[in-house]
């Protein structure tokens, strides 16, 4: 059975498509079969930052208005043969999706594959809805900052009262906290919440906390998922949420402030 | 053998009185017109009984009354507390003549039930015990709100809005393991958080309402 995961916040720019780009292409390297689909209809920039935008002939709504096949429409990554990218069309509205049909496109990939990564948009409308209606784990993506972690806050209700397992009275949804674009030194200075403070007021277990990374925008520059830069720390970071989401248990990196060292701190960094 | 066509059981049921103050049947439309454009759902069909008890007047125009109320789709089943003369036209015009039991205080009374909620409350979320407590063993959001009848017990800490003694029971309190919320009310007196951190809200505490305004204890929990 496929399991459907979730990448949601409610606030935009906390990093959901950068997160989703990351784990899909983690789980697919450790031989899952995995698909990763854009529900971010009309922005579209899943297939910018895993670097097949150029190979975008079909659309996640051209299948739904069946104009299209699943086979069609499926990008097959260039780096790793178990990875599958379906993209979002950039040109129609938001309402192009339905349960109906949202529902018909997961039944199908379910029989395929066996993870399903939806990369929702932002908000609390359609396509936030949609892309966590079906979800069977929620990856709760947040900064930590006060708004952000309110907006996760809601988000979580809505899992709890507005998805399908809620509404069907099955086992509740998995909800996991990923903290990005961590930044240990501005949580001494006071600037954000720290990883306890948000782990306090969400109270669900985390998954992992992925610096504040140069390596991240270098990433979606050239098309590359940041996981791929194995020697980055939130490459290092995310590989580690993937090991967890597959049940290992890892000690959490990049929490603390970075010693520096005594000429470092002479000489500056 | 056969069942009886007829049964006669004892039942009680809840009517709605109209208590009517003056005799002036224009004045009367006036405002039962404009009650009914407040709440138009609530009134619609629902009988009722006419209680007369103030009206002195024994050529008070019952035929009118209930022409007026009948065109408003309200059904007046029966009078009461009338003076005789006014029994009488009710029965000619084949209205019940109803005998009210004790006074109001032995309306009955709605059970009181407690109503406990074993999971976080989330922003945008919103949990009302009617006619009883809340108990929340978990927390309240920045954003949640949680709001009963009675008193409100929260085993969490509570960010979001409790509001207690919704229906204005004054005796209702909050109590909640860590105090850290938008607002608090209590009959509908209420403290937002500013009040609360002026007037020391400890850690945990129990909010109470002593006379007009609010106060706040700590409690060791
Ligand atoms: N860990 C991080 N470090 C630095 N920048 C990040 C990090 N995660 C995301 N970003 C940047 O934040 C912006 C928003 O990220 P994105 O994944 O598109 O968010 P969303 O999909 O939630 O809107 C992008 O410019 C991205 O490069
Ligand atoms: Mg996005």
């Amino acid at each position: 059975m496929a399991q459907i995961i979730v990448v949601t916040s409610g606030k935009g720019g906390v990093g959901k498509t950068t997160t989703s780009a990351a784990i899909a292409t983690g789980l697919a390297l450790k031989g899952h079969k995995t698909v990763v689909i854009d529900f971010d209809i009309g922005l579209r920039n899943l297939d910018l930052i895993m670097g097949c935008e150029r190979r975008v002939v079909y659309d996640f709504v051209n299948v739904i208005n069946g104009e299209a096949n699943l086979n069609q429409a499926l990008i097959k990554d260039k780096r790793c043969p178990k990875l599958f990218v379906l993209p979002a069309s950039q040109t129609r509205d938001k309402d192009a999706l339905t349960k109906e049909g949202v529902g018909t496109v997961l039944n199908n990939l379910a029989k395929d594959f066996e993870y399903i990564i939806c990369d929702s948009p932002a908000g609390i409308e359609t396509g936030a809805m949609m892309a966590l209606y079906f979800a069977d784990v929620a990856i709760v993506t947040t900064n930590p900052e006060v708004s952000s972690v309110r907006d996760s806050d809601r988000i979580l209700g809505m899992l709890q009262s507005k998805s399908k397992r809620a509404e069907e009275g099955l086992e509740p949804v998995i909800e996991y906290l990923l903290l990005t674009r961590y930044c240990p030194a501005r949580v001494t200075t006071g600037e954000m919440l720290s990883v306890e403070d948000v782990e306090e007021i969400l109270a669900i277990p985390l998954l992992g906390v992925i610096p504040e990374s140069q390596a991240v925008l270098k990433a979606s520059n050239s098309g590359v998922p940041v996981i791929i830069d194995t020697e980055s720390d939130a490459g290092m970071a995310y590989s580690d949420a993937v090991d967890r989401l597959l049940g290992e248990e890892l000690p959490f990196r990049f929490i603390m402030e970075e010693k520096k060292g005594f000429l470092k701190r002479i000489f500056g960094s | 053998m056969q069942t009886p066509s007829l049964e006669l059981k004892g039942s009680s049921f809840t009517l709605s009185v109209l208590h009517i103050n003056s005799q002036d049947m224009a004045v009367i439309t006036a405002e039962l017109d404009s009650k009914l454009a407040i709440a138009p759902q609530f009134f619609l069909g629902a009988p009722l009984v006419v209680n007369l008890s103030t009206i002195k007047a024994s050529n008070f125009d019952l035929l009118g009354l209930k022409d007026i109320l009948t065109s408003r789709q309200l059904i007046i089943v029966g009078i009461t507390s009338a003076l005789p003369e006014i029994n009488a036209m009710a029965k000619s015009i084949g209205l019940a003549i109803i005998k009210s039991g004790k006074a109001a205080s032995n309306q009955p009374q709605m059970p009181k039930t407690t109503k406990i909620v074993k999971q976080n409350i989330r922003s945008g979320q919103q949990i009302y015990a009617k006619n009883g407590d809340l108990i929340v063993i978990g927390a309240v959001g920045n954003g949640a709100e949680v709001i009963a009848d009675g008193s409100i017990h929260i085993y969490g800490t509570l960010r979001g809005k409790a509001m207690a003694g919704a229906a204005g029971d004054k005796n209702a309190v909050i109590m909640a393991q860590k105090i850290e919320a938008e607002l608090v009310s209590i009959a509908g007196q209420y403290w937002l958080t500013e009040n609360l951190q002026q007037n020391g809200a400890a850690p945990s505490g129990c909010i109470r309402l002593e006379g007009e305004s609010l106060t706040v204890e700590s409690l060791p929990l």
